[in-house]
């Protein structure tokens, strides 16, 4: 016997988070766009448009909530919808990240001092292939992917890791410039939250697949197992 | 499985089958049952959950062509040696039906009927308080224990009926469907009386209502047909283990499709 109708639903719920994530992902590499040519008319449409992701957060809550009440979800089914809700919420705070760093290039304007581009490009396209490929991996279940991915973090956290040196060391040499260069470790740290935030979903698709619990950054032997 | 530790055994099977002459009802059953703990049996229509309950009280006795291989430990000895006295094991271990029974008499007479034909020692007036009280019925009746006991509501006829268990002071209670007959809040009153009545007594209750298992009970054993037997249809244990881990995460695929309602 089949649930065809909760299967729909839950299909349903499914593509409303795939569109959920692409909003965030767009929202991310324009705000990078945006941060490097300092854009400000097109950084305040951005952060106007945070609300639209906001509002699909909700509604995609309201749904799973619905679902959860009327169909009596058990098992794989009650591990799906707890980890869709999860998820959810992970997709809505990424986008506060994008909204972030468009308030950042606001905030830096006309600045002059020197920045990481190139780090900051790089790992925005990181970040947003990775949270493209957990996505499609928690949708398909596929804990094959879910597990490799968290690897790649690594290389987020190293730009990251370069991107702060670069401008700590920006600070030590010109200590005027302490505000602005604080600025711009919040991008950077957005990018790299951003790319943690994909790990936590990639932990979902271990649950919902296998009901256990992993805490998996990239350096974890437990993942081993998988 | 997952049990929680010290926890002490009240009923053991042992490679328990039972046939109904030529057919065999289920087969190879071994379970734990704990003390103090509320265990459910699930499992589809026909699958022998009631001929397994009905084994825990020898009920099955009562069924001419019934034929019981394995054991049932209680107590520490087999309740099927042939030096137990069905009677005694279920005035230690009680029934409760489906349908609620009360006996044509009045509330007060349906409590103490048992205990007379026991010939018990003690305050007859005491003891219908006592069992109407743990059954969470006497503010109910108190003012009209003369009533008859038919002329009770059907919830009210199952707490009676569960107080009239109670009377006999048994270790274990056995519940097969009680609530299927009820309304939802008649359903919730006796889900919560199960709570309060775990902490003296082993209640196993046998459900068709998965959200009551997973609401009500500690352990859960699903019990389904053996796919391996294509020309009849025999009860078998699919998994056993505490009920927040079938409902969430169980580890038979065939539990997965039954409590998800993909199959039964």
């Amino acid at each position: 016997m089949a649930r065809e109708l909760f299967e729909k639903k839950i299909k349903q719920i499914q593509d409303e988070i795939l569109l959920l994530g692409s909003m965030v992902e767009q929202a991310t590499l324009d705000s990078v766009k945006i941060f490097k040519n300092r854009d400000l008319n097109a950084a305040q449409t951005l952060v106007e448009d945070d609300q639209n992701i906001n509002d699909k957060r909700f509604a995609i809550e309201n749904a799973i909530l619905i679902l959860m009440a009327t169909q009596q979800p058990l098992a794989h089914d009650l591990r799906l919808l707890a980890s869709m809700l999860i998820v959810t919420n992970e997709l809505e705070r990424m986008g506060d990240y994008a909204k972030g760093i468009a308030h950042n290039a606001m905030r830096l304007g006309n600045s002059t001092i020197p920045v990481p581009i190139r780090n900051i490009e790089k790992m925005a396209d990181q970040a947003v292939s990775m949270l493209h490929r957990s996505l499609s991996a928690f949708i398909n279940e596929d804990i094959k992917i879910a597990v490799t991915l968290p690897k790649e973090d690594d290389q987020v956290d190293a730009l990251f890791n370069d991107s702060y040196r670069s401008i700590v060391k920006t600070m030590i040499t010109d200590p005027e410039t302490i505000d602005e260069s604080s600025t711009l470790l919040w991008v950077v740290h957005n990018l790299e939250r951003f790319a943690d935030r994909v790990v936590n979903i990639c932990e979902r698709t271990v649950f919902i697949k296998s009901g256990e619990m992993l805490e998996m950054d990239g350096s974890d032997d437990e993942m081993d197992d998988f | 499985m997952l049990q929680e530790n010290n926890l002490e055994n009240i009923i053991t099977t042992k490679d328990l089958s039972v046939f109904y002459g030529s057919t065999q009802a289920i087969s190879k059953i071994n379970l734990n049952i704990p003390r103090n703990r509320i265990t459910a049996i699930i499992g589809p229509s026909g699958c022998g959950k009631s001929t397994l309950i009905r084994c825990f009280n020898r009920m099955n006795d009562l069924v001419p062509s019934a034929r019981v291989e394995g054991e049932v430990i209680y107590s520490k000895q087999n309740i099927y040696s042939p030096n137990v006295d069905p009677v005694h094991i279920r005035r230690q271990i009680g029934m409760v039906f489906q349908k609620p029974n009360p006996f044509p008499k009045s509330v007060y007479e349906n409590i103490a009927f048992g205990a007379k034909i026991n010939n018990y020692q003690g305050n007859m007036d005491e003891l219908v308080e006592k069992s109407l009280r743990q059954a969470a019925l006497w503010d109910e009746v108190k003012d009209e224990l003369d009533k008859s006991g038919l002329a009770l509501s059907g919830g009210q006829q199952q707490r009676l009926c569960i107080a009239r268990a109670l009377a006999t002071e048994p270790d274990v209670i056995l519940m097969d469907e009680p609530a299927s007959a009820l309304d939802p809040i008649a359903t919730l009153k006796i889900e919560e009386l199960m709570q309060d009545l775990k902490e003296q007594y082993t209640i196993i209750i046998v459900t068709h209502n998965m959200q009551q298992a997973s609401r009500a009970s500690d352990y859960t054993a699903f019990i389904s047909i053996d796919r391996t037997r294509v020309d009849d249809r025999v009860g078998v244990l699919v998994e056993y283990d505490q009920t927040s881990k079938i409902f969430v995460n169980p580890s038979e695929k065939e539990t997965e499709d039954y409590i998800s309602g993909r199959f039964g």
